[in-house]
């Protein structure tokens, strides 16, 4: 504390100018000039103690060792500079907590109700033999998908998601609803644009898919990447029963989704029913079954924008996934079997094409980034259901963090027609912004 | 007539069962089993307390599995650590629990940090280069009985704001917490008297509450990151950097791979200690008090034998 109250004195007893350097002074006006400072010496001394002493009071009243049962204890956590409270609403759900810093002054405060913005990478490349896979060839290399999401809470009753799927050449809402998660009833309740939860891979986005691509029942049978993804409305309900989670889920689309569904006129709406079932076998195992329904209306056979034949399209599905990860080594060891069966009948002027199509995959994570899979695939052709595909691949995948993944995945496919290809591909996948919720 | 089954069908299952619960027992769901410990011990059996989380699990990598769905909707009240600790796992699930009562901001949604003294909160620029960071501060503020208590009061007014009737029940279940919290903080003290000031290394940045209240000198991580796992080059340094300051204790959360702090032990003559950060993350560690009991007890012992050596 000295050598700090000596240079403030020395500041204090600075006269100002440089004039008091020019003469000489006198020894009397040096002792008075002593005496003067060895005053203010005394005086800031006794000041500082007495700061002192208040700091430790105040220290004291804060320190948690000895609060009184009633008092509130305040936080001491220290904060940034400027700070603004995070919304009550606005907190969880993938949403910011606490206090959030105000960068641009008083008036950013609006930026608080921002939605969480996230991008998420895909960068696709393929490699095989020329020409070898002339009925769904990928590009050498292609920034296959970039996904933007907005999400956020918008008012007590309702939040919102918003997943905008850019390619290289054009945007594409992949989703965008409206959730109200807590309705009377117990209804969970969606409105907007939105993937149909008809089976497990359908309701997935891309970057949570444990391989590079989609199964082939699923471009077959399910319309392909996009799958059904139209606009409509979703009521779910859990089903009480005294056994194992089950939830019932229907859905209502306009009946538009690729070239699975097409609407002629307004009444043409496509329905998907969903019932789930859960169980917890061990607190590490879980098994995870599903139903699915969907109808609507094909476009085979729509000639000049009328429906002449008023065919359709039923889908019926099953699936099942069972998970294995040990609570105590949950970061470095899992497994995931999963299946998935698609029945289509599609009415067709040629008559009702009936095509049965599935795929079986395992995924094994063998240590705390890697993780190695297989899956097996075999499509009938939902409009040529004498034309069976056949296809088998191996994928391996490292997370260099939870922000990113690099995946290789070697692909052998049995075309009903052309030749067997064989493919190497592999995908670079990266995230940033918010931080979303890991997939279950 | 199938549209007609269909649509009888929906309304069975659409419709029905509109149950109302009776004025029973107070229905909480916590997130970790800490803060499960303390709601316990403030509300006694006038509530029953449940946890998501396990104490032997990493709470940063919790599944959102659909049994957890069904705790959540039956909850009159959900107590999260927050500070984004849950934010991969409780928001889907919150989502799709259909009850108001725990919905964000709701009277039944209560983040215990929002009093506590949180350590860490990032300061200037926050990008992922440095890996997995907490914006909003480190998220194990538990870990210092300081922070229990504040948890515990925040617990009493939530549970007296639902049960008014209960307070009479509630308020001397709280005082005699706090007061056993106070005796047990000055027993634990006086333990690590002699040890104020031990260098340690933990693995994950799970101790810094814990360290700032006993009195530890935590010197590095055997994560080069949060949430990365260890590299080569950096568990070298380390090494080294333990030789140097002679460092002889490395605390291993119960859900980190032992490998690379078992090979860190061997090269420094450091003892390698499980230390779970959580009640239940060890059978002894069955509440709040026997979690610093483990601890403390466990990190003495260990010192005792390096200073014997």
């Amino acid at each position: 504390m000295k050598p700090h109250v000596l240079a403030l004195l020395l500041v204090f007893a600075m006269p100002p100018g440089s004039e008091g350097f020019a003469q000489t002074p006198t020894v009397a006006e040096i002792n008075a000039l002593r005496a003067q400072i060895d005053a203010l010496k005394a005086e800031y001394d006794k000041r500082l103690q007495a700061l002192e002493r208040q700091f430790e009071a105040l220290q004291g009243q804060t320190q948690p060792a000895q609060p009184a049962p009633t008092a509130q204890t305040p936080a001491t956590a220290p904060a940034p500079p400027q700070t603004a409270d995070v919304p009550a609403g606005a907190q969880g759900a993938g949403g910011p907590a606490g206090q959030l810093p105000v960068y641009g002054g008083a008036t950013a405060g609006s930026k608080i109700f921002n939605p969480d913005i996230a991008v998420i990478g895909d960068f696709l490349g393929a490699a095989g033999a020329a020409g070898s896979n002339n009925v769904n060839p990928d590009p050498a290399l292609t920034m296959h998908e970039s996904e933007a999401s907005f999400q956020a809470i918008v008012d007590p009753y309702a939040r919102a998601d918003f997943f905008f799927s850019f390619g290289e050449q054009g945007v594409n809402l992949e989703e965008g609803y409206l959730t109200f998660p807590a309705i009377p009833g117990g209804l969970l309740v969606r409105a907007g644009k939105m993937r149909a939860a008809f089976g497990k891979v359908n309701t997935l986005h891309n970057h949570v898919l444990p391989w590079t691509d989609r199964p082939l029942v699923i471009s077959n049978l399910v319309g392909g990447e996009d799958g059904i993804n139209d606009a409509g409305f979703s009521a779910a309900r859990l089903i009480p029963n005294p056994w194992i989670f089950l939830e019932a889920t229907g859905q209502v689309f306009r009946g538009d989704s690729n070239d699975l569904f097409t609407a002629s006129k307004r009444g043409d709406l496509s329905y998907v029913g969903h019932l789930r079932g859960y169980q917890d076998i061990t607190e590490s195992t879980n098994i995870d079954i599903g139903v699915s329904y969907s109808r609507g209306h094909n476009g085979s056979g729509i000639v000049n924008n009328s429906d002449l034949g008023r065919f359709r399209t039923a889908l019926y599905g099953a699936d099942a996934t069972v998970r294995w990860r040990p609570l105590r080594r949950a970061i470095y060891h899992s497994f995931v079997g999963r299946s998935e069966f698609i029945w289509s009948r599609r009415g067709q002027p040629n008559g009702v094409q009936n095509a049965l199509g599935y795929y079986f995959s395992g995924d094994y994570q063998f240590a705390r980034r890697w993780f190695a899979g297989i899956r097996y695939d075999r499509s009938k052709r939902a409009d040529e259901a004498s034309l069976t595909d056949k296809g088998q691949s191996a994928v391996l995948t490292y997370w260099p963090s939870e922000f990113s993944q690099v995946r290789g995945q070697y692909r052998r496919t049995q075309y009903a027609t052309g030749p067997t290809a064989n493919e190497f591909l592999m995908q670079f996948q990266f995230s940033i912004g918010a931080h979303g919720a890991h997939p279950f | 007539m199938t549209n007609k089954i269909c649509l009888a069908v929906f309304i069975a299952v659409f419709a029905s069962n509109f149950s109302v619960n009776a004025q029973g027992k107070l229905n909480v769901v916590t997130t970790t089993e800490d803060l499960a410990a303390i709601a316990r011990e403030v509300g006694g059996d006038h509530i029953t307390v449940d946890s998501i989380a396990k104490g032997y699990q990493d709470p940063h990598f919790v599944e959102a599995k659909p049994s957890f769905i069904l705790k959540l909707q039956k909850a009159d009240l959900l107590i999260l650590v927050g500070r984004e600790l849950e934010i991969g796992w409780l928001p889907p699930l919150i989502q799709q629990s259909r009850n108001s009562k725990v919905q964000v901001g709701a009277d039944g949604y209560l983040d215990a940090s929002l009093q506590a003294r949180i350590l860490e909160i990032p300061q200037g620029q926050i990008t992922r280069a440095e890996g997995d960071v907490h914006p909003l501060g480190n998220p194990h503020y538990w870990l210092d009985p300081e922070n229990g208590k504040i948890i515990a009061r925040e617990i009493f007014d939530r549970l007296s704001r639902f049960r008014p009737n209960e307070g009479a029940f509630f308020e001397p279940r709280l005082n005699d917490f706090l007061n056993r919290l106070s005796d047990a903080e000055k027993r634990w003290g006086a333990m690590m008297a002699p040890y104020k000031g031990t260098k340690v290394v933990t693995y994950h940045r799970s101790f810094p509450n814990f360290a700032e209240r006993f009195g530890l000198d935590v010197v590095g991580y055997v994560e080069p990151k949060p949430g990365i796992p260890p590299t080569p080059q950096h568990t070298l340094d380390l090494i080294n950097e333990m030789k140097k300051a002679n460092v002889k204790v490395v605390l291993v959360e119960p859900y980190f791979d032992l490998k690379t702090p078992n090979s860190i032990g061997r090269a420094t003559g450091a003892e390698v200690l499980v230390m779970p950060p959580s009640v239940g993350g060890v059978k002894e560690a069955s509440d709040y008090f026997k979690l610093f009991d483990y601890d403390l007890n466990l990190l003495i012992n260990a010192i005792k034998k390096i200073r014997e050596n």
